[in-house]
């Protein structure tokens, strides 16, 4: 399952990055592609479920125009701060208790963290993430918790 | 149409080349090492996606355009955890962060 599911994926995004269809291109395309895949179908799904899978990155691609909007705030944010003459900044860091269950949602919340106003993730253990704020403000906003919020109802309830 | 199309991309690729402009300024004026993290980290991020969605419109819909698309995922995937990296790394070094009113931080 695994192996066919990777095949098919690399000879996809073959196609996008190539482009052509000459019949030797085709050919060392599938040859390549099964050999890769033979190497390595287990690192790229492995025994994860790919249905659940399927549903969380639905999910995600849900929670993306937020992330957006939280982005180009952060943007708008950084360059008032950046040109202001007097720099109103306060740097402080802090930690929040990390209420995660997979891997892949600390990573999700760990980069989210880094794109939106003012914070930068510094470490994330089991316990915690340890977050550098550029300003006061902006880490009280952060420790309400609502992104934590939406990448737990990314995760959902479902096992792990 | 193809001139809006051009003025569209046109503001796009101002805006971003604008923020990584802001972004080197601020890499330049911040205190210290964590605080320099937060240009280079966010500014760079959305102006080469701003960047490079100029060009995507530009270009109009075809296999260059998925490309781009495809650098701007990697870029927004790569961006953030570069800055964790080096953030974690100034952390586990040891890296006192500078706090204001009590003087430059070591």
């Amino acid at each position: 399952m695994s192996f066919i599911l990777t095949a098919v994926i690399m000879f996809l995004f073959w196609i996008l990055l190539s482009g052509e269809f000459g019949f030797i291109l085709i050919a060392s395309a599938i040859i390549s592609c099964l050999f890769v895949s033979y190497l390595s179908h287990d690192l790229l799904i492995g025994k994860a479920n790919v249905r659940l899978g399927l549903i969380r990155i639905f999910r995600f691609i849900k929670y993306l125009p937020w992330l957006m909007w939280q982005i180009v705030l952060s943007n708008i944010d950084l360059v008032k701060r950046t040109l202001h003459p007097k720099m109103p900044i306060s740097p402080t860091i802090f930690s929040f208790k990390n209420e995660l269950r997979t891997e892949m949602g600390m990573v999700a919340l760990a980069n989210s963290i880094t794109l939106t106003p003012g914070t930068i993730t510094v470490d994330v253990n089991e316990d915690e993430f340890i977050i550098h704020a550029v300003a006061l403000e902006l880490a009280e906003g952060l420790m309400e918790g609502e992104m934590q919020r939406r990448i737990k109802a990314i995760e959902g309830e479902e096992d792990v | 149409m193809d001139i809006i199309r051009t003025i569209i991309s046109g503001i796009l690729i101002a805006t971003g080349c604008f923020l990584i402009v802001v972004a080197a300024i601020g890499v330049v004026r911040f205190p210290d090492f964590y605080t320099r993290m937060h240009p280079a980290g966010k500014g760079d991020t959305l102006g080469q996606g701003l960047v490079l969605t100029g060009l995507m419109v530009y270009e109009g819909f075809d296999l260059i355009s998925v490309k781009l698309l495809i650098i701007i995922i990697f870029i927004f995937i790569a961006n953030p955890t570069a800055t964790h990296a080096l953030a974690k790394a100034a952390y586990v070094a040891g890296v006192k962060p500078w706090v204001k009113d009590k003087g430059e931080g070591k």
